[in-house]
């Protein structure tokens, strides 16, 4: 053990080489991270250009401030404190700044995730830390490395948002807007320095740390729908009770520096006690033997999506959970609205709770989309990591070997919207004391399941025929999420949405079930999986 | 397939001629000819990037071919691959096995798949190899992933064994073992291809011996047929100068030093070279026989293959 060995290095031999590590970290990073960081600015300046546009007077505003101020338009948004002074800036930071929380949460920990754990899994790491490197150098230049990522996005973000010039973006507002996604960065870059510990592989611990952004947003959502406190919770929440543009208020940033500061710490505490290469938890011997199950195509695609399956199974279940709560404090919420304004609710034939289930869903569903991403390029994953040549050079054919994968997916698919379906029905229900809403519920859910099965396909013709481009399946979760989230409150042009395949789905409860989009989607599903399992069949089996 | 191929099935386990593979600008395999008789050992030696995992890939239908042709067990390795894979077991030169599941599991997991699989000798195989099959993949060393992968191949009831430098990263104990259980298999009547880098493996187990050099084969015969190419080396004083060595046929690296001798010469012309050491009155005379590991060093240092390639087409 390190520490019982007499202590000759020095603190400054912990760190010997991270200046060299945080430029070859850089250098490895010089698309990436321009990409991200271009990204978030571009979106962010041009969502606050598009305001204008949008909303051109001050009764435009103050409905938009109106439609704001209901459950689903605060679970998406932010604190109704914004509301009382909805100008230009205000609604930025109100309707942007928990979305961002999320995005930003997901650069610091993927990139984070990638400096550390990945390169130890592959071994590379260790190859580094044999030379003259310190025992803390990698962990520390990985940390400086997203650090300043975070801190470059909130010089950007001022620069983009003060230089805009539009009536209520004003520069202290937009120093703070700025300042605050740094700090939501930095948290979660600490929680990812932590996560990178305790398990011994790049997935698990960015499934953590990922896991860690949606418990802070689902915590933010339900505080600021009914009470208050539980936002406190949240970094996120944090972040958008500094009310930039309306307050700015600078002291809740220190919450989070000094969350982030914490974690870091922990996560080179945690550090010391493991070796290159394992996780805090040793690794126990299993069986022995095969059971029959696993030397079939479908159990072991099974036996290796297994974690995947799980976990998000369990995160969907919560994610569910946790929304359906909210509806109780919607109800609660409806109470003080009057009658009429509850009538107008329902002209259009669904009920508050019904439009806020519709709305939130989208959102959820997207989240169980990225599931399916990354559970059908699994195949891709166990090709370049070589261990579907050995698979593939058995009497297995590539068509069984690909369509046991695929049946987990699929089935996965399904799975997922069901367990969303069931948190969410099964907690509204309960909140609002309408057994009913279940049925509703599970129903909506699983109309999108056919949407799932679609970008599954997509997935697994990028994989038939264009391998090295299969990560361009990533395209549609994001797209998705930023059209049919943003969409919703930025209220994007129709043919956006078209683009979308979760677009089409009939969005139940409120909407009414229409047969066609489903099959035809179904149908593009189908069709795509035939023409990924031919291209697999005809090409070569490579490992780059 | 129709029955010429199954026919010459019989005496012929792999047959390759002509066959190219390009990666982009790489020419991986350039009219690669190989040939493999049903029953032998076969060495597939070759420096590092020779293409000897891309033969072998196209050999399993992993890999595409861009020409050529290529049988194996009279079946096309592409088209009758599935029907192919469960006659034959192949041993990767770089095992990778799941982080989660154990050894004992990834083995059974091969042989099953492949079809035959004979779980005394699974076992036999682990206790002799001295494999825990209980640790998980992520758990063992470069060694013992390799001992996975050759227990699940041994085990596996089949015709054809193609093995990628299966013994990359195995102690000397291991090797040996190894080496008595490919024998075994010979014996029972088993076709091996085993591509290595060792030379001495190759020379214990061997009958024939392929050696490839940038994607082409540029020798191929039995041990004594090579053997036959390589040169002997002598060293000799004698009473006269023996300066006139250097005219004789088939003799190399002269040197000449107060009265001792020293030349390499090819096998074919020990005897005229002998026998003009002979007219000189030889003293004292030390030949060092011939080993392959001066012909397999010819194919790898650079100027002599590039000579001996010019030579060769
Ligand atoms: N997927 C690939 N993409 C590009 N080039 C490749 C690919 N696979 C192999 N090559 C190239 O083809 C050549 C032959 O490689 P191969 O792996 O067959 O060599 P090898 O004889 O097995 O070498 P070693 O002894 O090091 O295992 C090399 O130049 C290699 O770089
Ligand atoms: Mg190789």
């Amino acid at each position: 053990m390190p520490r019982a060995a007499p202590k000759m290095s020095t603190r400054r031999d912990d760190l010997a080489g991270t200046a060299t590590l945080i430029r070859f970290m850089l250098r490895r990073d010089r698309v990436r991270i321009p990409v991200w960081l271009a990204a978030l600015t571009l979106g962010t300046v041009a969502t606050a250009q598009s305001f204008g546009d949008l909303y051109p007077d001050a009764a435009a505003r103050q409905a938009a401030a109106q439609s704001m101020n209901s459950p689903a338009g605060l679970a998406m948004t932010g604190p109704s404190h914004y509301l009382q002074d909805y100008n230009f800036g205000s609604m930025l930071s109100h309707q942007m700044l928990g979305f961002l929380g999320v995005l930003v949460g997901l650069m610091s920990v993927l990139l984070l995730v990638r400096h550390s754990r990945a390169e130890e899994e592959t071994g590379r790491a260790e190859l580094v830390r044999a030379s003259i490197v310190g025992r803390h150098a990698h962990m520390t230049a990985a940390l400086s490395v997203v650090a300043g990522t975070n801190i470059l996005l909130a010089v950007l973000l001022t620069l983009g948002l003060g230089g805009l010039g539009v009536e209520g973006i004003t520069w202290s507002g937009s120093l703070l807007y700025g300042a605050a996604h740094a700090m939501m960065g930095l948290v979660f870059a600490g929680v990812a320095a932590v996560t990178v510990q305790i398990t011994e592989h790049s997935r698990g611990a960015a499934g953590l740390g990922l896991a860690a952004i949606g418990v802070a947003y689902v915590l933010r959502a339900s505080g600021d729908v009914g009470n208050e406190a539980i936002s406190w919770l949240s970094p996120i929440g944090w972040a958008q009770r500094t009310y930039a543009y309306v307050d700015n208020r600078w002291w809740p940033l220190l919450l989070g520096l000094a969350l982030a500061a914490v974690l870091v710490v922990a996560g080179f505490e945690l550090s010391t006690r493991r070796d290159v290469g394992s996780g805090l938890r040793q690794s126990r011997p299993g069986k022995a033997a095969a059971s029959d199950v696993l030397a079939h195509p479908i159990g072991l695609a099974l036996r290796l999506h297994r974690g995947l399956l799980i976990g998000f199974g369990v995160a969907m279940l919560l994610l569910g959970a946790s929304y359906g709560s909210i509806i109780g404090d919607a109800e609660e919420m409806l109470g003080s609205v009057d009658v009429l304004n509850e009538a107008l609710a329902e002209i259009g034939g669904a009920s508050i709770a019904e439009s806020f289930a519709s709305m939130v869903m989208v959102v959820m569903v997207i989240v169980a989309s990225i599931y399916v991403v990354m559970a059908a390029l699994r195949p891709r994953s166990e090709e370049t990591a070589g261990r579907a040549e050995p698979v593939l050079a058995t009497a297995l054919s590539r068509g069984r070997w690909l369509g046991g994968h695929l049946v987990v997916v699929l089935g996965g698919a399904v799975v997922m919207a069901l367990l969303l379906g069931l948190g969410f029905g099964l907690s509204g229900a309960s909140s609002m004391g309408d057994t009913g809403f279940l049925w509703n519920i599970l129903g909506a859910a699983l109309a999108y399941v056919p949407a799932l099965w679609f970008v599954a396909g997509v997935a697994v013709a990028l994989f038939g025929w264009l391998p090295r481009g299969a990560a361009l399946a990533w395209a549609l979760p994001v797209y998705g999420f930023v059209v049919g989230y943003l969409g919703q409150i930025l209220q994007f042009p129709g043919w956006m949405n078209n683009l979308s395949p979760f677009g089409h789905v009939p969005q139940l409860p409120a909407d009414e079930l229409t047969w066609t989009p489903l099959v035809v989607l179904t149908l593009l599903a189908a069709a795509l999986i035939v023409l990924g399992l031919a291209g697999f069949r005809r090409r070569s089996v490579e490992m780059t | 397939m129709p029955e010429p191929a199954e026919l010459r099935a019989g005496d012929t386990a792999i047959e390759v001629s002509g066959l190219n593979k390009s990666f982009g600008a790489t020419k991986a395999l350039d009219q690669l000819d190989l040939n493999v008789r049903t029953g032998e050992v076969h060495g597939f030696l070759g420096p590092n990037g020779a293409g000897k995992s891309t033969t072998i890939r196209v050999l399993l239908g992993l890999l595409r071919a861009d020409s050529g042709r290529a049988t194996v067990l009279g079946g096309h390795p592409w088209h009758d691959a599935v029907a192919l894979h469960r006659r034959l077991a192949y041993v990767p030169g770089d095992v990778n096995l799941w982080p989660t599941l154990t050894g004992g599991e990834a083995i059974d997991l091969f042989a099953r798949l492949r079809g035959g699989f004979d779980r005394r000798r699974r076992n036999e195989l682990c206790e002799r190899f001295d494999l825990d099959p209980t640790k998980k993949g992520r758990t063992y060393s470069k060694g013992n992933r390799q001992k996975v992968a050759i227990v699940a191949a041994l085990a596996s009831d089949v015709e054809l064994l193609i093995l990628d430098e299966p013994t990359a990263g195995l102690d000397p104990l291991m090797e040996t073992i190894f080496a008595e259980c490919i024998r075994e298999v010979k014996g029972a009547g088993r076709t091996v291809l085993l591509s290595s880098h060792i030379l001495a493996q190759v020379e214990a187990l061997g009958d024939r011996v392929s050696i490839i050099r940038q994607g082409h084969i540029v020798e191929s015969g039995t041990l004594s047929e090579l053997r036959h190419l390589t040169r002997t080396s002598v060293e000799a004083e004698t009473h006269r100068s023996a300066d006139g060595v250097r005219d004789l046929p088939g003799v190399h690296n002269v040197a000449v030093s107060n009265g001792k001798v020293h030349f390499d010469v090819d096998t074919e012309h020990l005897d005229t070279a002998v026998g003009h050491l002979h007219g000189l009155g030889i003293r004292s005379l030390v030949s060092q026989p011939p080993t392959l590991e001066q012909l397999f060093m010819r194919h790898y240092g650079e100027e002599l293959a590039e000579a001996t390639n010019g030579r060769g087409r």
